[in-house]
């Protein structure tokens, strides 16, 4: 007998399963990792990438690849920026030998 | 269909994503967890791209990912350490708003003909994505102090905001009934507009909040369009987020004393904090040598540094003046507030980066106790975290929030720039205690000073 599964079911059990998953895998965060953890959380949803890319490379109309490209810029910019951001939030958490540190570039941003 | 061995590959991609968040948890595996989430995820754009090498806009997909490749990381190397949160918060709205597009684009290809569940989840992503597209525009705006940090209450803002909720749900009611791409680009107008309205109410303390609340929003708009285009990794990743950005929202909040629905709801009964009721007030400031002497006579002194330490980029001569302290046989430690600078931990990020050693930094139950026995407490940079309206008085923003009980010392030295209330727009009747005295100056210039006055003392 092969395995008989309503594809809807099947989805919502996976989606049910990750909620608990994802409640579960970061409950004993330390408080000093609250921002880093957010920030390593928020490049995981820049996988929407894959979506954009599915969504692109099949596009009927200029419209929607017009679209496309640019939700491609923009999920692209969430994960690469996302993982980058937060390795360098981390790397001030690492022990170092004193005075290798290099100073800090000019930002864009004012503060 | 994606073929069964590029699945087999965003499975692993997948538990690749839950490997990163449980290894992000914990600071000894947290960088290690970072670089498996970078690397699972890199594996899985490889995949796409590999499953979908024929299509005849292979080119152009390339090139928009290197422009976003390049925009990333060229934001995530330049942006300052104090302006962090607000670059997660840029970042979590790009992708929000990628997601509504995908979910607008599969809508225009697949429409009517993907049934119930389908809809469901097209009007779900748009909606939700779109208010993360906007509100983190806004949470950016205000951490940036582009606009005011304050709670912005419309006239009438509670009951547009409700109008304009109701309005979207009857459209997306709408959409799933019977289908219609110009109703659906509406839906993104409102949702759009839902977002900005959503989070100009939220006041300065409770920006983070709000940031990691968007953050899962995104997560579920994310999962949702793991639905519409079928794709169980889009389904798993996106909740993931959704549910570990919900908790740690919660966790946030209970760091910051502030009940979620409050921050949430709240917002809508705000009121436009009165500018400084007491400009005229008086206070007792001092110059640099008589800091340096009431430090100098101490034997315990505990420092309190806030936000503008950071912005002063003082951390380094900070460490100076503690250095020259302990040189004298004085016990010194610093004291962190769960949300001392604009997010929960950021301030262990800031002093991390000036070298300053974990034992010395003590976390606010622990040193709690210990201000009564302090000589001398120096903030330097900080204010509502030091507050005391935040544990008597039941109208101020901030009531109810833990703070550091800077005022239980025998004296109180501020390091501000001015007399301007903190993030929270507060007013703070420390700074008015006899027992306070006040360094007005850039926190760099001030401790400099107080260093050099330190060492002829």
């Amino acid at each position: 007998m092969s395995i008989s599964l309503d594809t809807g079911v099947a989805l919502a059990t996976i989606f049910i399963l990750s909620i608990f998953v994802g409640y579960e895998v970061i409950s004993k965060v330390s408080v000093i990792l609250h921002t880093p953890l957010m920030s390593g959380a928020n490049a995981i949803h820049g996988i929407i990438l894959v979506g954009a890319i599915i969504v692109t490379a099949h596009a009927k109309t200029t419209l929607e690849l017009i679209f496309g490209l640019l939700a491609i810029v923009l999920a692209t910019i969430n994960l690469v920026g996302g993982f980058a951001v937060t390795e360098r939030m981390l790397q001030m958490f690492k022990a170092r030998p004193k005075q290798t540190k290099a100073p800090e570039p000019p930002g864009p941003t004012t503060s | 269909m994606t073929p069964v061995w590029a699945q087999v590959i965003n499975l692993g991609a997948a538990i690749s994503f839950i490997v990163a968040l449980k290894a992000l948890s914990s600071p000894k595996t947290a960088r290690w967890g970072n670089r498996i989430g970078a690397i699972g995820a890199a594996v899985a754009v490889a995949v796409v791209l590999i499953v979908n090498a024929d299509t005849k806009y292979l080119v152009p997909i390339l090139v928009a990912i290197a422009v976003g490749t390049a925009v990333g990381l060229v934001a995530a190397q330049r942006v300052k350490i104090t302006a962090m949160p607000q670059m997660v918060a840029i970042f979590n709205g790009v992708g929000g708003g990628a997601a509504a597009t995908v979910a607008v684009i599969e809508f225009f290809t697949v429409g009517a003909t993907g049934g119930l569940v389908f809809l469901i989840a097209t009007v779900f992503t748009v909606v939700v994505g779109a208010v993360s597209f906007t509100g983190s525009f806004v949470t950016f705006l205000k951490l940036q102090e582009l606009m005011t940090s304050r709670p912005v209450v419309l006239p009438a803002g509670r009951w547009v905001t409700i109008a304009v909720a109701l309005a979207a749900a009857v459209l997306s009611v709408w959409v799933v009934v019977a289908p219609s791409a110009p109703v659906l680009i509406a839906l993104l107008v409102l949702g759009l507009l839902l977002g900005v309205l959503f989070v100009l109410p939220v006041g300065g303390a409770d920006v983070p909040i709000i940031i990691s609340l968007l953050n899962a929003f995104t997560g579920l708009a994310v999962a949702a369009s793991g639905y519409v285009l079928g794709n169980v990794m889009l389904l798993i990743a996106g909740t993931l987020v959704g549910a570990a950005g919900t908790l740690l929202t919660r966790l946030m909040a209970k760091a910051m004393g502030r009940p979620l629905t409050n921050t949430l709801f709240g917002a809508f009964s705000a009121k436009a904090t009165q500018a400084g009721t007491s400009v005229d007030r008086p206070v007792k400031s001092a110059g640099p040598e008589d800091i340096a002497a009431m430090l100098g006579f101490a034997q315990k002194v505990i420092i309190v540094p806030g936000y503008g330490l950071a912005v002063a980029q003082a951390q380094q001569t900070l460490r100076e003046v503690v250095d020259m302290l302990t040189a004298r046989g004085i016990e010194v430690d610093y004291a962190i507030h769960p949300v001392a600078g604009r997010m929960p931990g950021h301030m262990n990020v800031l002093l991390a980066e000036a070298d300053v050693p974990y034992d010395q930094l003590k976390e606010m139950d622990e040193v709690n106790p210990e201000f009564s026995s302090a000589d001398v407490a120096l903030v330097v940079g900080a204010n509502d975290v030091v507050n005391p309206s935040a544990r008597t008085d039941k109208t101020s923003p901030i009531y109810g929030m833990p703070i550091l009980d800077a005022d239980a010392a025998q004296q109180v030295i501020f390091m501000k720039r001015s007399m301007r209330p903190g993030f929270a727009g507060v007013e703070n009747e420390l700074l008015f205690d006899p027992k306070t005295t006040l360094l007005f100056g850039d926190a760099k210039e001030s401790l400099t000073k107080v260093a050099a006055a330190l060492k002829n003392h």
